[in-house]
C-alpha cells in the first residue's frame, strides 16, 4: 500500500510529455530540452530507479536509444583505456562493454578525464569520441563499424588540459570539433566508414564547446551546424563543410550556445541573440546582454525565457525578446554540467552531486526539490522515457522513469 | 597419467587448433591489419571484423598474437573482437583457453597490451591463479603488468616497515624502486628510502639529461620565434657569439640539480616573456639501439635529434608532466646530438611564468638508457646540493 502510494505520488509529481530518445549531448536538438516523456519533480531517495558502478572516470553524458543506455568512460593510470558500455534502461544490467586503447595523447587536467565528450547516435549507430581524439563507431550491439585516431592522423591535434567537444551526427556526416592551440580543425566524417568528407582549419585556440545543429535555417532547408570558438561562430553545411554564415564578435570557449524559435542565443559577450536568415552571410543581432554571462554551463531556452548560470551558482532568467533579466535564483553550485529541461522544470547537477529541480513557472523561480547523490559530478544530465540519468566517475543513476 | 601429461596434451591440442584457426582467419586478419590513416581500410575491416568476431574462444590466442605486427588501430579492432568472443563464450557458459592464454602471457616478446589482455582474461575466470602470477611481472616489458608487481613489493615493504624492520624495509623499497617505471610508484619508493637515510639518484633512475649548453634569449614576440630559424637550428657552434633578442648572446654551461631533470631557463636568463632559447647536449651511447626521447614541456618547443627535426608543438601553458611526449629514435654508437628549443609566450599571468622542460632517454618500457660517460652516481638533491661533475 505504501509502495502504491509512493508510485501515485511520483506519478502526480511528474511532468508528462510524449516520449523520445536522447541521442546526443544536451538531447534531441542539442539545446537541453527533452521533447518527450515525464520526469520526477519531487526528487527523493525513492526517485532512484537504479544505480550501477562504472569503471574508471568520465564526465560524458549518457545517451539513450530505445531501451538501452550508452555511456563512455576512461581508465588506467594514463587514462588510456577507453570504454564504451551499454546498459539496459530497465534495470541497469550491463549488456555489453567494449574497450579500446587510446592512440592519441591522454594527458588532461586532473579535473577532467579521457571520457569527457558525450557520444551521439543516429538511432542505429553509436559515435564516441574521447579526449585522445579517438573516434569509435559501433552498432547498438557493440559490433565495430569503424575506428579513427584523429590524434594519430594529425599529431599536433591535442590539448594538454583535455578535449571535451561532443560530436553531432547530421544525415550521414559526423561533425567533430578538434580545436586546440596547435593543430586546430573541424572535421566531417562519413558515418558509414569514418573517412574524411571535409576538414576545416579552425582558430588556433583551446576550445571545449560543441557543434550545434540548426534545422530549417538554410536555403535548401537542410540543417546547418554552428561551430563556436573564441573568434565567433561559423555556420556550415555538414555534408561539405561550406560556410553559410558567420559571426566574428567572439564567443565563449567553454559553454556552448543554444538555438530556439529561429534565434541563435550565442554565448558571446554574455548572451547575444542572433537571427540567421537564408542567404544572408551575417545573422541579424537582436540584442546583447552582459548580465547573462554563462560560466561553464551552457544557456537554455524554455517558455520564452532564457536561463544562464554564473560562476556563483546563480540562475538568471531573462526574456528572450529583449534579454532583460526577469529574476535570479541562487542555487547550490558550482556547476560544470549544463541544465536540461522537461516542461517548465530545469534539472541541474552541481559538482558535489546535488541534483536540483527548479520550477521556472513560479514567479521568481523556485527550487522544487533536491537530491544529494554525494559524488563528484561534472556531467550534464540526460532525459529519456520519464527518467533522468546522471553520472559521476563511479556511478550511473537512473532517477524516475518506468 | 598425471596432470602434467594432460596439460602437455591439452597445450599440444591447443597449438594444433590454433594453427587451424590461424589459417581460417588469416585472410580476415590481413584485411584488418591494413587499416591506416584517415579511415583507410575501414570499410573492408568492418567485414573482416565480422568474420573474426564470430570465431570461437580457441581463436583468442591467435588474435592476441596478431597484435604483434599490427598498428595501433588494428590492435583496437582485434581487441574489440576478443571482447566480443569472450562475452559470447562466457554468456553461453563456455570456457576460455586459459592454458593457452598463460602460455601466451609467458611469451614476453608479444605485444605488451596483448599480454596484459591475456592476463586480464585469465583473471576474469581464474582470479586466484592470476593473482599468483603477479609477483613474476616485476621485470616485465609490459608496464601495466610490472606496475601490479611493483605494487606488491611496495605493499610488502610498507608492512615490513610497520613491523619496524628497517633493514628489511630498505631492501624492499630498493627492490620496488629498481623495478618501478611508474612515476607514482617511483616517488613512493624514493621517498621511503630517503626517510630511511638512503641515497636515491632519481635522475639516473629515470635517465634525465642533466647537463646542457644553453643560449638565448631570442625573439618570440607575437610568437614569431616558434617558426623563426635562429642560428642553432642551422648548425650548433658552441664557440661563436650570436645575435639575441637584446644583444649578443653566447652558449653557456647549465647543469640542473633537479630530481626530475628540469631545465629552467628563467634561472640563467631571468623571467623573460616573448622569448625563445636553445639547449644542446650530446649523448654518448654505448651502442646502436632503439630508444625513446621523452619530453615534458608546457611551452612551445621543437626538438632535433642528430640534426633532424623530430617534432615541434606550439601549445603554451596548458600543462606539463613526465613523459608528456614520446619519440622513438635510433641511437647510434658514440656521439648523438640533441637540441631543444623552448619558446615562452607574452602572457603575464602568474601561471604562465614557467619556461622549462625535462628530457630523458629510455627504452619503450621507460627503463633509463644511460650515456656511457654519465657519472656513476649522484647524491640525491634532498641530501646533497653540490652540482654533479
Amino acid at each position: 500500500m505504501k509502495k502504491l502510494l509512493s508510485i501515485s505520488l511520483l506519478v502526480a509529481a511528474t511532468v508528462a510529455l510524449p516520449a523520445a530518445d536522447w541521442l546526443q549531448f544536451r538531447g534531441p536538438n542539442g539545446n537541453g530540452i527533452a521533447s518527450e516523456t515525464s520526469a520526477p519533480t519531487k526528487l527523493t531517495e525513492q526517485s532512484v530507479a537504479w544505480k550501477i558502478a562504472l569503471p574508471g572516470r568520465g564526465l560524458s553524458s549518457a545517451i539513450v536509444v530505445d531501451d538501452r543506455v550508452f555511456l563512455t568512460a576512461s581508465s588506467g593510470v594514463e587514462q588510456d583505456r577507453l570504454h564504451v558500455i551499454c546498459f539496459s534502461a530497465k534495470d541497469g544490467t550491463k549488456l555489453w562493454e567494449r574497450q579500446f586503447w587510446a592512440t592519441g595523447r591522454t594527458m588532461t587536467h586532473q579535473k577532467t578525464a579521457g571520457a569527457a565528450p558525450t557520444p551521439c547516435s543516429d538511432g542505429h549507430r553509436l559515435f564516441c569520441i574521447f579526449s585522445s581524439n579517438d573516434v569509435v563507431c559501433l552498432d547498438l550491439d557493440g559490433n565495430v563499424l569503424w575506428l579513427r585516431g584523429l590524434g594519430r592522423d594529425y599529431p599536433n591535434a591535442s590539448n594538454s588540459l583535455g578535449m571535451a567537444s561532443s560530436p553531432v551526427i547530421v544525415g550521414d556526416t559526423l561533425v567533430c570539433q578538434v580545436e586546440n592551440d596547435s593543430e586546430s580543425f573541424a572535421i566531417g566524417l562519413a558515418a558509414t566508414t569514418g573517412a574524411n568528407r571535409w576538414k576545416l582549419d579552425r582558430p588556433k585556440m583551446a576550445n571545449w564547446t560543441s557543434p550545434l545543429v540548426l534545422s530549417g535555417t538554410n536555403t535548401n532547408a537542410s540543417a546547418l551546424v554552428v561551430l563556436q570558438s573564441g573568434k565567433g561562430l561559423s555556420a556550415i553545411e555538414p555534408r561539405t563543410g561550406k560556410e553559410v554564415w558567420y559571426y566574428t564578435d567572439g564567443a565563449a570557449t567553454i559553454p556552448s550556445s543554444t538555438f530556439a524559435g529561429g534565434v541563435f542565443y550565442a554565448a558571446s559577450k554574455g548572451i547575444t541573440a542572433l537571427r540567421p536568415s537564408a542567404g544572408e552571410p551575417h545573422p541579424e543581432q537582436l540584442w546583447q546582454s552582459g548580465q547573462l554571462s554563462p560560466a561553464t554551463a551552457s544557456p537554455i531556452v524554455i517558455g520564452g525565457k532564457i536561463f544562464t548560470l554564473n560562476a556563483a551558482g546563480i540562475l538568471s532568467c531573462a526574456d528572450v525578446k529583449d534579454g532583460k533579466r526577469l529574476w535570479q535564483l541562487r542555487l547550490t553550485g558550482p556547476f560544470s554540467g549544463s541544465p536540461v529541461a522537461v516542461g517548465a522544470h530545469l534539472y541541474l547537477v552541481n559538482e558535489k552531486g546535488l541534483v536540483q529541480a527548479v520550477n521556472t513557472a513560479a514567479p521568481e523561480g523556485e527550487l522544487a526539490s533536491a537530491l544529494d547523490l554525494k559524488e563528484t559530478m561534472l556531467a550534464t544530465p540526460s532525459v529519456a522515457n520519464g527518467a533522468i540519468y546522471v553520472r559521476s566517475d563511479k556511478t550511473l543513476w537512473k532517477l524516475g522513469g518506468k | 597419467m598425471n596432470r602434467q601429461f594432460f596439460l602437455s596434451m591439452s597445450l599440444a591440442f591447443a597449438a594444433v587448433s590454433a594453427q587451424a584457426v590461424e589459417v581460417d582467419l588469416k585472410p580476415a586478419l590481413m584485411t584488418l591489419k591494413k587499416v591506416g590513416p584517415e579511415g583507410r581500410g575501414n570499410a573492408e575491416a568492418a567485414g573482416a571484423w565480422q568474420t573474426i568476431s564470430k570465431a570461437d574462444a580457441q581463436s583468442i590466442p591467435v588474435l592476441l598474437a596478431a597484435m604483434d605486427d599490427a598498428n595501433d588501430l588494428a590492435v583496437n579492432w582485434l581487441r574489440a573482437a576478443v571482447d566480443t568472443i569472450v562475452d559470447r563464450e562466457l554468456k553461453a557458459g563456455g570456457k576460455l583457453p586459459t592454458d593457452a592464454l598463460r602460455a601466451f602471457l609467458g611469451g614476453t616478446r608479444h605485444h605488451p597490451r596483448a599480454r596484459r589482455l591475456a592476463f586480464e582474461l585469465i583473471a576474469r575466470v581464474e582470479p586466484v591463479e592470476a593473482d599468483k602470477l603477479v609477483p613474476t611481472f616485476a621485470d616485465d616489458p609490459s608496464v601495466e603488468l610490472r606496475r601490479d608487481a611493483v605494487q606488491r613489493l611496495l605493499d610488502t615493504a610498507d608492512k615490513t616497515l610497520a613491523a619496524e624492520d628497517k633493514a628489511g624495509a630498505t631492501k624492499g623499497f630498493r627492490a620496488a624502486l629498481n623495478a618501478a617505471r611508474d612515476e607514482a610508484q617511483i616517488k613512493k619508493a624514493a621517498a621511503e628510502l630517503r626517510k630511511l637515510g638512503q641515497e636515491v639518484d632519481l635522475p639516473r633512475h629515470f635517465g634525465f639529461l642533466m647537463e646542457w649548453k644553453i643560449v638565448g634569449p631570442f625573439d618570440n614576440a607575437k610568437l614569431v620565434g616558434f617558426d623563426a630559424v635562429y642560428p642553432p637550428e642551422k648548425s650548433v657552434n658552441l664557440a661563436i657569439e650570436l645575435d639575441g633578442k637584446s644583444g649578443k648572446v653566447r652558449w653557456s654551461d647549465y647543469a640542473t640539480k633537479d630530481d626530475y631533470g628540469t631545465v629552467d631557463f628563467n634561472k640563467p636568463f631571468g623571467d623573460h616573456k616573448g622569448v625563445t632559447a636553445y639547449a644542446y647536449t650530446e649523448f654518448n651511447a654505448t651502442g646502436a639501439r632503439p630508444a625513446e626521447l621523452r619530453l615534458g614541456c608546457k611551452n612551445g618547443w621543437k626538438i632535433w635529434f642528430n640534426g633532424q627535426l623530430i617534432f615541434g608543438r606550439d601549445e603554451y601553458h596548458r600543462g606539463s608532466r613526465l613523459d608528456q611526449y614520446r619519440f622513438p629514435i635510433e641511437l647510434k654508437a658514440g656521439k648523438n646530438t640533441i637540441l631543444v628549443k623552448a619558446c615562452q609566450n607574452e602572457e603575464v599571468k602568474d601561471w604562465t611564468k614557467e619556461w622549462q622542460f625535462q628530457l630523458r632517454v629510455c627504452d619503450a618500457t621507460g627503463t633509463a638508457i644511460l650515456a656511457k660517460d654519465r657519472p656513476a652516481a649522484r647524491a640525491s638533491s634532498a641530501t646533497k646540493t653540490t652540482a654533479q661533475k
